[in-house]
């Protein structure tokens, strides 16, 4: 049972994120937690079902979606799915630099979608006065993609602290499970819009 | 365990791990673009739109889960089986919150 | 932290122990504090009740302290005693039942140890500030959600912080069993109290979102102005009702199992008999927790769901008769023929079956959705929730107290105290909560401050009242116990009670890294397996060799505290913008501490093999 961390290119473990137990607890332990997401966001997607005619008389989604900047915000997270899965690559490989630079890509493209929904909301509360509290929709609208949002922006977060603290000492068997649970994380937030852009935007303006 | 020897084994069996997971996002993109074609073009009845709409998702889900995530690999079992709990009680909360709220 | 430091030392450094400790053992001794102290309120909250119903139309509390009464009883008793309580067992046994050095995360096991106390602590401040909360401990809306005082906003952020916490408990515990059992620790030669963690666990991981959502849809309606519960603007009560089940049903079975994980281990122990029907027993768990997910409607039948919905939730619901009869009869048949020790800890599984199964049967005549129109809201209800959670989970919760106290604590409790307290709560909770059936049928409705004279309740109440005391009774003679142990009582062995399973390997209480070697284990009861083959221990699986150790920190302690400042800042923004700077400061505190977690490695440290083996067998 060794504990020395250092990682040699010559007799690099098959997969580095899963080499020590630290490593299998991390893997198992978000695994697990992403099955908590998964109701905890079934919540709300059920919230907002419930709410989504109830606009009290204002705005539905119909009248104020718009599709361009729902495509290009799915673009982006979809891209940046398939950027971190290049980092894990990369990892797997072990090449540090190739790792952080796609890991760069991603988190550029986090930041991008993030600055589309920012814009969204903006455009949606200015333009057609619909805010958290106009109606139940709105309500549950807001909450529901907000909270997609917010873990977007852990996601972020995460990403660049451990981009930064990772930064001068190359991969290793202690940070390369931290990557790697990153990495689920990610792809999940991703699963989350697929849906978000199919039952809210899509069905939204099915209607 | 010896890795010098399958380092380069390894390392071609990574690269055609990754082609597949390329293929995938070639998938999913298109998936995405089917999916906002039927909206943006007013294709189909809605009767048919939703549904369709629906299983694009789920199957893009499916990509995302088996081969972003390796979930079809080895050692997955018990993810696999705490993300199947977790869709179940989804599945549970989603009904009840769509079908016995308002009557 | 090396065995130097397990010398004498002063208060100071002691309590510093305890706020940093990562050990689950550690963890294991403070949620038994804490839960502790939270039952011990919660009992005090009920004997208000019962006191305030001891005759009718009695004055001794006001109306509205009645509602906060018994709203917080029910609160603190569900979320703040009954589960830390079973987490602090789960934490002190579990580890020790898989042959495992600790548990998979220990810094989280600690985060949300403190996650849980300061949500306690900032849910019961509400009594100084204002009011406690007063809307039941369902906090329906849209009653809750119009609530004047800032009672329902300490209950939200309240349960939201101690809700984390218990969230971060189950996943730990599900990592743990996966990753960290020892070798030859199959699936199916877990002890069933592991089992059941594990099942437990599981409910907690798909149960706890739905509370988390909800209590967020009620906290933005209350300070944020959304319209979730707002019928005005669209919005709809019965979400909130549906989140809540979708939680609190599963809860009800969180809280059932892991006692019946309990009694599994106590009652083979002491009928010197291997535990009857394992795999229906392991089976039947999880049977129970996947039935427990689809029920949670029968607490809304008289919502109008329609008969279609009500039919379904119905059957479901007294399906789960079948698993939980199942655990029952297997029970009795592992006592059938069995040389039987009657101790306290057995006095409280016998006592167990008899008065959980007629809670099981009053359950089953509340599925009827038809008859639960006249039950629905009355004592009826009352009675039955009392006979599964005390008659079930406290009667458990005190069996494996009994049980693992030696190991736990290195002191046996005292029997001749410990069977007085058990009769005298067998017979109080009996005389409290039978009459209630009956108050219920007689159309005495719940959670009303006043009855009026002569409409046949006065004597029962009365009963009830007095049974009541007669538990209180009991619950203070279980503490007197615990005090005089811990001076007086008999030092334990490693294996007191003879025992079958791997805590009872090592010494009691086991040293700070549990298992110098990782045991090899034999098969299902692993102890007995090597004592029938004349063995008085397990063989080591590994060599001695350095054992690696997670570093204490104050981080969670500090992390909790943060959150525990930005729950202020959010109940009183409301009032005055001001507050908001409360909201920095907390959510700075706690989300720096994260990020510090974060960027500094943790490493944690290594016992030498040398000072392990400089150490006494």
């Amino acid at each position: 049972m060794s504990h020395d961390h250092s990682l040699n290119p010559e007799t690099m473990p098959e997969d580095p994120a899963k080499a020590t137990l630290e490593g299998k607890n991390k893997f198992f332990g978000l695994w697990f937690f992403l099955g908590g997401e998964t109701v905890l966001f079934a919540s709300l997607f059920g919230t907002f079902l419930a709410l989504r005619n109830s606009t009290a008389g204002g705005p539905s989604g119909e009248d104020i979606f718009g599709l361009e900047l729902v495509f290009l915000m799915t673009m982006l997270l979809l891209t940046s799915s398939l950027t971190s899965v290049y980092a894990m690559y990369h990892m797997k490989n072990n090449d540090f630099k190739k790792m952080q630079l796609w890991l760069g890509i991603t988190a550029f493209l986090g930041i991008g979608f993030l600055g589309c929904e920012i814009y969204e909301f903006y455009h949606y509360i200015t333009d057609f006065g619909f805010t958290f509290r106009s109606s139940a929709f709105g309500s549950a609208f807001y909450t529901l993609v907000g909270f997609h949002g917010g873990h977007v922006v852990f996601g972020i977060s995460w990403l660049i602290a451990l981009m930064v603290r990772n930064a001068k000492r190359g991969l290793n068997l202690y940070n390369a499970p931290k990557f790697n649970t990153f990495s689920l994380y990610w792809h999940f937030i991703d699963v989350v819009w697929v849906f978000i852009f199919t039952v809210v935007y899509l069905m939204g303006k099915v209607g | 365990m010896d890795n010098t020897n399958t380092n380069s084994f390894q390392k071609q069996k990574n690269k055609e791990e990754m082609k597949k997971q390329l293929i995938t996002f070639v998938l999913m993109i298109g998936f995405t673009i089917v999916a906002f074609a039927i909206v943006a073009t007013n294709a189909m009845d809605k009767m048919f739109a939703v549904p369709l709409l629906l299983i694009l998702a789920v199957v893009q889900v499916g990509f995302q889960f088996y081969y972003f995530m390796h979930m079809k690999d080895r050692g997955h079992e018990f993810p696999s089986v705490m993300i199947y709990g977790g869709v179940f009680a989804a599945m549970l909360t989603i009904a009840a919150l769509v079908a016995i709220v308002w009557w | 932290m090396s065995i130097a430091a397990a010398q004498k030392r002063g208060f100071g450094a002691f309590l510093w122990d305890y706020l940093t400790t990562v050990d689950h053992k550690k963890i294991a001794h403070l949620y038994l504090v804490g839960g502790g102290f939270f039952f011990i309120l919660g009992g005090l909250e009920a004997l208000f009740i019962r006191i305030q119903l001891i005759a009718p139309e009695n004055d001794f509390i006001s109306a509205g302290l009645y509602n906060e009464m018994f709203t917080m009883h029910g609160t603190t008793m569900i979320f703040l005693a009954a589960m830390p309580l079973l987490l602090g067992l789960m934490n002190a046994v579990m580890p020790l039942q898989i042959g495992a050095r600790d548990v998979a995360f220990p810094f989280l096991n600690s985060l949300g140890f403190w996650l849980f106390m300061f949500g306690g602590i900032l849910l019961n401040c509400s009594w100084f500030l204002g009011g406690a909360p007063d809307a039941g401990w369902t906090a329906y809306t849209p009653l809750s959600a119009v609530s004047p005082t800032h009672g329902v906003d300490f209950y939200v952020l309240g349960l939201q912080i101690s809700g984390a916490g218990t969230l971060m408990g189950g996943i730990n515990f599900l990592a743990t069993i996966v990753t960290m059992r020892a070798p030859g620790m199959t699936y199916m030669r877990m002890p069933l109290f592991t089992w059941t963690t594990f099942v437990t666990s599981t409910l907690i991981l798909f149960a706890f979102p739905a509370l988390t959502v909800g209590l967020f849809l009620l906290m933005f309606d209350r300070m944020f102005g959304s319209a979730f519960f707002d019928v005005a603007l669209g919005g709809n009560s019965i979400i909130w009702q549906h989140l809540f089940w979708i939680f609190a049903h599963p809860e009800v079975y969180i809280l059932i199992l892991p006692v019946f994980g309990v009694f599994s281990e106590v009652i083979p122990t002491f009928s010197k008999k291997r535990l009857f029907g394992y795999t229906s027993m392991v089976f039947a768990t999880m049977l129970i927790a996947f039935l427990g997910f689809m029920v949670w409607a029968h607490h809304m039948f008289t919502v109008g769901l329609g008969p279609v919905a009500n039919a379904i939730f119905a059957i479901a619901t007294m399906a789960i008769a079948v698993p939980t009869g199942i655990k029952i009869f297997n029970w009795l048949a592992t006592m059938w023929g069995g040389s039987i020790t009657i101790n306290s800890a057995m006095l409280w599984s016998l006592g167990f079956i008899p008065s959980f199964t007629i809670g099981g049967m009053t359950g089953i005549m509340l599925a009827s959705a038809v008859a639960d129109y006249q039950y629905h809201d009355s004592y009826f209800v009352v009675a039955h929730f009392h006979y599964v959670i005390v008659g079930g989970v406290v009667f458990g919760l005190f069996a494996g107290l009994h049980y693992w106290w030696p190991k736990m604590f290195g002191r046996i409790l005292n029997e001749k105290l410990g069977k007085i307290g058990f009769w005298l709560f067998f017979i109080g909770f009996h005389l409290t909560f039978f009459i209630q059936h009956f108050l219920g049928l007689m159309g005495m409705p719940r959670r009303y401050w006043v009855f009026l004279e002569d409409q046949g309740l006065d004597t029962g109440n009365l009963v009830s009242t007095i049974g009541t005391f007669l538990m209180a009774i009991s619950a203070t003679i279980f503490l007197i116990n615990i005090i005089y142990t811990s001076v007086k009582g008999e030092k334990a062995s490693a294996d007191p009670f003879d025992g079958r399973s791997l805590e009872w390997a090592i010494s009691s209480p086991p040293p700070y890294y549990n298992f110098k070697q990782l045991p090899l284990v034999r098969g299902l009861d692993p102890l007995w397996v090597e004592k029938m083959d004349g063995k008085d221990n397990l063989a080591p699986a590994e060599p001695l060799g350095d054992i690696h150790m997670p570093n204490s920190s104050i981080l969670p302690f500090i992390i909790s505290f943060g959150f525990f400042i930005a729950g202020f800042g959010f109940i009183y923004q409301t009032d005055h913008q001001a507050w908001n700077f409360a909201i920095f400061i907390g959510m700075g505190i706690a989300l720096g501490s994260m990020l510090m977690r974060s960027l500094k490695d943790d490493h944690g440290y290594h016992i030498s093999k040398a000072e392990l083996e400089r150490e006494a067998d």
